[in-house]
Parts: C-alpha cells; structure tokens; sequence
C-alpha cells in the first residue's frame, strides 16, 4: 500500500475531474457540489478572488472580462500560433505582449499565464481530493492529448508544479482510457481509441498484450473538438441575428457568452431529440428563434468531424493495419455522444465502437490506474504496463533550413538519438542547435521545440572538437537535451538553455506565489466558514433579544451578552480565524442561559448547538470562497 | 540571444548516427549496486534493481549475435519481459539514482528493439556496426539538395537507367502542362502505371535482402574479411538502390499531387 494519495487527473479543455483508484476500481472524486465533472472555466470575482468550475460559469456571461474558458489552447503556445484561436474564442491578451514571450491573459485588473491559470483548476481539483481523504494531496498522474508537443506538455506539467503538486507523469489521454478500459475487460487484441473532446482530437492504436499496453501509433489534432462546433453555431446565430434583427452582437461579449450557452444546449438535445429550439434573448428587447433539426446539424457539422478522418487514417497506415484488424474501438470524450460521430467512427472502422464508457469519465479513470501503477500497483493493476509512443517526429534544423528527424514518430518512449556536432571556427566557444517537431520537411514548417546554444566548448582548431549531443524523449513525452565535449581530455559538460516556454525561475516564483495561495486559500477558507457561523449565531441572537425570554435576563447577564456580541462583532471584520473562533465559543457560552429559557418557553428556535445553522441565515453572507458559490449556479 | 557570428554555424552537424554506442561492449561480471549479488544484464535477478546502463550494441543489448535472421515474436516478447524490469513507471518510487538508470535503460531497450525488429533498419544498422557508411546515411545531404530545388545526387543504378531517364522525361512534361495549366490524362495514368511498377520493385527488393541476410548469416566464425564484405556489399547495393526508388516514387507523388 503506497503511503503517498497519487491522483489522476483529467485537466480538459472544456472540463476536469479527479480520480484515485479505491480498492479494485478507479473512481471519480466528486466536488463539494457533488458533481463528478468541473468545467475549465476560471474567473476572479469582484474581490479578486479566484473562482473555479461551475461557480465560475456564471461569471461568463456576466462579465466576461473577468473569466476564462478552454485555456488549454493556450497552453505551450507563442502568440505567433494562436492567432486562429484569437477570431474564435474570447481570449484577453495583455495589452504589453511581445512575440516569443509567454503568452499572459487578463482577468479583471490581474493578468495570468495559461499555465497559473490552468493550476487554478488543479488546485480546485487536489482541493476536492484532499476533502475527500480528509488528508493533503501533493502527487498527480495528470493525462494531456496525445497530439500534444514537447511545449504543451511542459506547460502542463508546470501547471502541475504551480499548483502545488508533483507530477510524476504525463499519461496521453486516449492511452489513459485504453487502461481504464483494459482494466475492466482484461483482454488481449488491438484496440483504437477515438477521442474527441472538446477542445482535442486523438485516435492512437493500441496493442493490448498480457497487461502490457503498448501503442502502436497515435494521430491527432490538437485544435478540434467540440469547441469548434460550438463556434460554428455561434457564428451562424451572429450572422442570422444581424440578418433578421439587424443588430450586430458579434463585438457583445455577453450576448456571445448568451448564445454560446444556448448553443451548446442545442448541440447536447440534439444527441438525443431529432429538433430543438435556440430561444435567445436579445438587447433591446428582440429576440432569436430558431427551430433546428438534427438533419442540419449534421450537415452543419460534417466537415468539422470530417477533419478527424485523416488522422485516423494515417495513424491506421503508421501502425500497418487495416480497419478490420481492429478488435474494438473505444470512443471517448463528450463530442462522441453525438451520433453522427459514432456513424462516422462506425464507418471508419467498419465495426459498432465501444460505447458502454462514460466519455467524460474514462480518462480520468485511466488517470487514477496509472496513478495507481506509479505507486507501487495493486492486485488489480498487477501486470499492466504502459508503453506509450512520441506523436510527433523530432529533428534538428541542418544546412539549408532543412529538417534532419532524428526520433521518428511513433517510437516507443522514452527514446534517445545522439548526434555530433563540431566546431567551424578556431577557438570557437559556442555552437547552436535548433530542436524541432514535426513532419514536415522544412524547418520553417516544423514546431521550433528550442534552440540551445552549445556553450563552453574548450578552445580547439576548427573541426577538432567533438560534442556530444543526446536528446532523449522521456516516458512524458518531454525531450531533455545533455551535452559534452569528448575530445578536450576533460569530458566538460556543457550548458544547453532553452528558449522556449516558462523558465525553471519563473516556474519556481509560481510555485511560491502558489504556496501563499494554498495557504492563503486555506487560512481564507478557514477565516469564512467562522465568519459565517458569527453571523449565524449574532442572527439567533437578534431573534433572541426580541423574544420574551430576553426580558427574563438580568441586567448584569445582558450587559455581558452584549460586550460578548460586540467582541463578535469585531473580530468577525478581521481576519484572525482563532480570535473569531474564541469570541464564538464565548458568545455561545453567554447565551446559554437565553437558549435555555427560549426552550422553556417554547419561543424561536434553539439558540445553540446544530439546531442554530438551520435557523434563518440572515443577509450578508460572505464568501470568496469558490465552493461556497456553487450553489448559485 | 545566438550571435550571428554562432547563428551559421548549423553546419557544425558532422554525423547522423542515431546511436552513439556502436562498438563498446558490455560488462556482465558486475555485481548489483544494490544486493551485491551477480546481476542480470540490465537488472538485479536477486532484487530486481535497474542497474547501471553498460554501453552495449542493440544485438547484445538483447544477448543476441549479430545475425540478421531474427524471431521477431522471440524479440517481441523477450522486449515485453525486459519492459516490465526496466520502464520508469516500476521505479518511480525508487530513489532518483535508479529512475536516471531506468530511463537511460529503457530508452536503449526501446531503440534496440525499434531497431531491430524492422527488417530493414536491422540490417542498415548491422552494416553501420560493421563499419559501412550508407548512402542513406547521407539522407540529410539529399533532402538539402532537395530543398533548394537541386536533383539528388544519389547514383542511378544501372539497372534502372534506362527506365529511370524515360520517367523524368514525362515527370518534365507534365510538370510543364502543370503550370500551363493543361491536362493529359493518358500521360498521368502512364506515369501512374509506372509508379505502381516501382512500388511492386521496391516490395521485392525486401525479398530478396532476405536471401542475403541467409548468406550472411551462414558466414561461418572464422570467415574472411574479403568474404564477408562481399554479403555486406550485395546488401548496401541492395539498399541504395531501395532508398533510390523510394526516393523516385515520392517524387513522382509530388508531381503527380501537386
Ligand atoms: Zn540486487
């Protein structure tokens, strides 16, 4: 039994959610709401406080400028790449953004980087964890797209580091299902995994041998998903209303936030009814009506799901199999209730997929086994083994701005390649390296992972020097690059700096600010729950004063009561949960008598114990805490 | 922040070998770090440790000679049991001495086997540990050249002259309709025809390496090295002229498609 909780974790583009395997079987750790599945949505409140899931939802459309969505397409990425993203999605760069620099949002007054504010949902997430142990959680299996790249999963995995947990693996996200899967059905054969989600579409194959799940090969889109449609939609609402109406709402955020919400309750009726109606609100007193069936639904959307064709295809011909070899397919992800996606994927595959998972869950699931494999394993997971694949190629830019690959695609990882590179130039101290991923040919039409300057090179004649340079892609997917010179006798290492994505120091400063977070977070909490119970038992009181048994107190007994309420008062306004909790207990303390007597008499309600949280709350109740609002939702 | 001075200095690229541990040979006498027993190879057999990583060539990685005749289902499972000794995911909870080892063992295990269970690469990779510089080894050379619109360099092979030099001429002139815009579907199908002729080539020539592979093979201990670079010959020629066709039909793609 591993003494360390390690969770899985299924951080989504458009929702997440926490699992840790209880006993045989992984299992969904529900928030304080209760529900299993907390939406990627982030915003700050009025007071700035950080609100996460459901409760932050309805900050979308009340002020927009406040709140996020769908930040996973941002993470690991330059403003150079995001530009499509910018026409379709509500995202507020800070207005003193340079090219090549970490991209940063603003919300409210306050700007964050994807990866703070992705650690913002983690840290909701390891809270819900550790409420349910009653214990910390410091330890995360956390699942990315398989299609994801070196700098995508860095962020993630600082996002990871940010919130205060440690990442001990990056599982990909169809691989992390197959487990889920594997682990319920414990056979052997190959098995495709369709994963279209919100935000991120994967297909990877897999071979499913004695517990070892190996894959054989992964394809995808990292910008595709269910997101898409829903933009889509919007985009035709925008159009129909400056049509019909003539109002232009395209630059209205909180008609868009309007329609996209209505949008995707069309998009989840039309699963299962064959027409709805978007009934939308408009300014000035108009409205948007339109009734649509699901026959133009699928032909709105057929090109969108169209685009995950080629990628199975190819990851098909990568693994040398033909769709008939394939034994299951498992579908997974949100937009895969849609059943024109499963017609596709029946299609494709030439067989009925697998569709008894919940699409919403399984990754997560598949998260907590991994998890679970990391610490140590279980009866259940004795024997499974994941041998995952890098999805993308790495190369090294050579001569005439071509790529030269040195990992392929597909291999298994961790994987390594070694090259050596000399020097041009006399006494020549420093030679560059530029790492690229992709398929492509050109260097120019390849990701650029980083590009490291080779320092330190001992002074040698031209051509003399010998360096060794490995780059080896982790079980993360994550390349690490060690270098050293072979020749100069001494076997110096040399210094290779990245340039891509945040720094360890930046990183490491996070991480800090997150500890005061944490802290703060819990001292806040700790400093509202008391506040709450104040005002809980000062209400009672109030009621009490108006009650005959007040008159029944004598005048040394009230003047007491009084100086006790009004020390409640006080230290209710700061910020000191132990003087707030001492100046409770005595104010209960004082009242027992007035509790008593208002039980004799029969008036109100019991002024102690439990019997006082049932009693009438009162206004006023303060809160910044995201839980605490779920229910305003 | 590269100076320009460093910024041109892409050319420093000298090889391409994708493995850096071609002739150093492995030491199985060692005892494990942790037990102190005698250790399997990669890993304890008393106490399961990952030890160390030995620098060791791919066949011996596997304790395997060099032969190209290969039980890949042995490879395969034999590649399954050393995965479930030496991945990181077993050792994440040991200290971080032996997670390093674990990914540098794990990571040669899974080159060596991606290596060695395609037949092709098996053998390219046989020939480099015997010391042969392939033409494909210059691939990097050949896309430059491709990327600055030059032909490739590589030899034609003589076989294939004659059929080669008739190709490129209808490759010229339906690049030429191209780009007036034209369209001659007699010479897209004829030039369609010929590049299904050069993939059914090339499918054979991975036959007939396999009946070198049997010669090689069959070389007994003590063979000569005349004898022996004349297998390894047959097989370079075999596969320059692979990469030739390959080469040739992704350009006829390219003219065809684009
Ligand atoms: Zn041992």
């Amino acid at each position: 039994m591993a003494t360390d909780r390690i969770v899985g974790i299924d951080l989504g583009t458009t929702n997440s959610l926490v699992a840790f395997m209880q006993g045989e079987s992984p299992v969904v750790i529900p928030g304080e709401d209760g529900l299993n599945l907390v939406p990627s949505v982030v915003a700050l409140d009025e007071r700035d406080q950080i609100i996460v899931g459901n409760a932050a939802r309805k900050y979308l459309i009340e002020t927009p400028e406040r709140a996020v969505y769908s930040i996973k397409r941002l993470m690991g990425r330059g403003l150079e790449d995001i530009q499509e993203e910018l026409q379709l999605f509500p995202f507020r760069l800070a207005e003193d953004l340079h090219a090549g620099e970490v991209l940063r949002i603003t919300l409210g007054k306050k700007t964050f980087t994807p990866p703070e504010i992705s650690a913002f949902i983690l840290r909701q997430l390891k809270r819900n964890a550790e409420r349910f142990f009653n214990a910390p959680v410091n330890k995360a299996v956390i699942t990315v797209p398989a299609y994801f790249n070196d700098a995508q999963r860095q962020a993630t995995k600082d996002a990871g580091r940010i919130a205060g947990l440690e990442v001990l693996r990056l599982v990909n996200e169809p691989t992390a299902a197959s487990l889920a899967y594997g682990l319920d059905k414990k056979q052997n054969g190959i098995v495709a995994v369709y994963d279209l989600g919100g935000g991120t579409f994967d297909i990877s194959i897999l071979k499913l041998h004695d517990g070892i799940f190996e894959v054989i090969a992964t394809n995808g889109d990292t910008h595709l998903g269910g997101d898409d449609i829903d933009n889509l939609l919007i985009k035709i609402a925008i159009d129909d209303i400056l049509g019909d109406a003539n109002l232009d709402v395209s630059r209205n955020s909180e008609v868009v936030a309007t329609i996209r919400k209505a949008v995707i309750e069309t998009k989840i009726a039309l699963s299962s009814e064959s027409a709805t109606e978007m009934d939308i609100e408009l300014p000035q007193g108009k409205r948007y009506q339109r009734e649509i069936t699901r026959e133009q639904f699928e032909q709105l959307i057929q090109p969108i799901i169209d685009r995950t064709v080629g990628p199975c295809k190819q990851a098909l011909k990568d693994a040398g199999l033909k769709p008939a070899q394939i034994d299951e397919v498992v579908l997974v992800g949100g937009s895969t209730r849609i059943p024109k996606v499963r017609a596709l994927v029946e299609e494709l595959f030439q067989r009925k997929p697998h569709t008894d998972l919940n699409p919403d869950e399984v990754v997560a699931l598949g998260a907590a086994v991994q998890a679970n494999i990391l610490g140590g394993g279980s009866e259940a997971t004795e024997n499974m083994l994941l041998l995952d694949v890098t999805p993308l190629s790495l190369g090294i830019e050579v001569a005439g701005g071509v790529t030269d690959k040195i990992i392929l695609r597909n291999s298994t990882i961790p994987a390594s390649a070694t090259q050596y590179y000399t020097t041009q130039i006399d006494g020549q101290a420093n030679v560059a390296i530029h790492v690229l991923q992709g398929e492509r040919e050109l260097a120019k039409d390849c990701r650029s992972l980083a590009r490291f300057d080779l320092k330190g090179i001992p002074p040698m004649t031209a051509g003399m020097a010998r360096i060794e340079v490995k780059f080896l892609i982790d079980a993360n997917g994550i390349l690490h690059v060690s270098a050293r010179e072979q020749r100069s006798g001494k076997e110096s290492e040399i210094e290779v700096q990245p340039s891509y994505g945040l720094t360890d120091d930046q990183v490491e400063n996070m991480i800090l600010d997150s500890f005061d977070f944490a802290e703060e977070d819990f001292r806040r909490r700790q400093v509202i729950e008391a506040r709450n119970e104040a005002d809980t038992i000062l209400a009672a009181l109030e009621k009490g004063k108006k009650s005959p048994a007040w008159g029944q107190l004598t005048s040394d007994e009230k003047k007491k009561i009084a100086k006790l309420e009004k020390a409640l008062v006080q230290t209710k306004g700061e910020d000191d949960y132990s003087a707030i909790r001492t100046a409770i207990d005595l104010l209960n303390q004082g009242t027992m008598r007035l509790a008593e007597l208002m039980m004799d008499t029969a008036v109100g309600t019991a002024l102690k114990g439990k019997n006082m949280d049932e009693a009438d709350m009162g206004e006023g109740t303060e809160t910044g805490h995201p839980v605490a609002r779920a229910d305003f939702e | 922040m590269a100076s320009v001075f460093v910024a041109n200095l892409f050319m420093g690229n000298v090889e391409s070998n994708t493995s850096s541990s071609l002739t150093m040979t492995g030491d199985a006498t060692a005892t494990c770090w942790s037990c102190g027993t005698m250790r399997a190879v990669h890993f304890c057999s008393a106490c399961g440790k990952v030890q160390p990583p030995v620098p060791v060539d791919y066949f011996t990685f596997f304790g395997l000679s060099r032969k190209l005749n290969l039980n890949t289902a042995l490879l395969e499972r034999e590649f399954y049991e050393l995965s479930r000794k030496l991945h990181p995911d077993l050792c994440a909870r040991a200290d971080k001495r032996e997670q390093e080892w674990s990914l540098e063992q794990s990571s040669l295990l899974n080159d060596a086997y991606r290596t060695l269970k395609d037949p092709i690469k098996r053998t390219e990779y046989l020939l480099r540990l015997e010391g042969v510089e392939l033409e494909e080894q210059s691939k990097a050379a050949t896309e430059k050249a491709r990327a600055a619109g030059e032909i490739k360099k590589q030899v034609v092979p003589p076989d294939l002259l004659e059929e080669v030099f008739e190709l490129n001429m209808q490759l010229e002139e339906l690049r030429a309709q191209k780009k007036l815009g034209e369209d001659d579907p007699a010479l897209v199908e004829e030039i369609g025809r010929q590049k299904l002729e050069l993939e059914e080539k090339y499918e054979s020539l991975s036959e007939e390496l396999k009946k070198y592979w049997d010669e090689w093979d069959r070389l007994p201990g003590n063979a000569t090295e005349e004898g022996r670079r004349k297998v390894r010959d047959k097989m370079v020629d075999l596969l320059n002229r692979r990469s030739y066709i390959r080469n040739l039909v992704r350009d006829v793609s390219e003219v065809l498609e684009g």
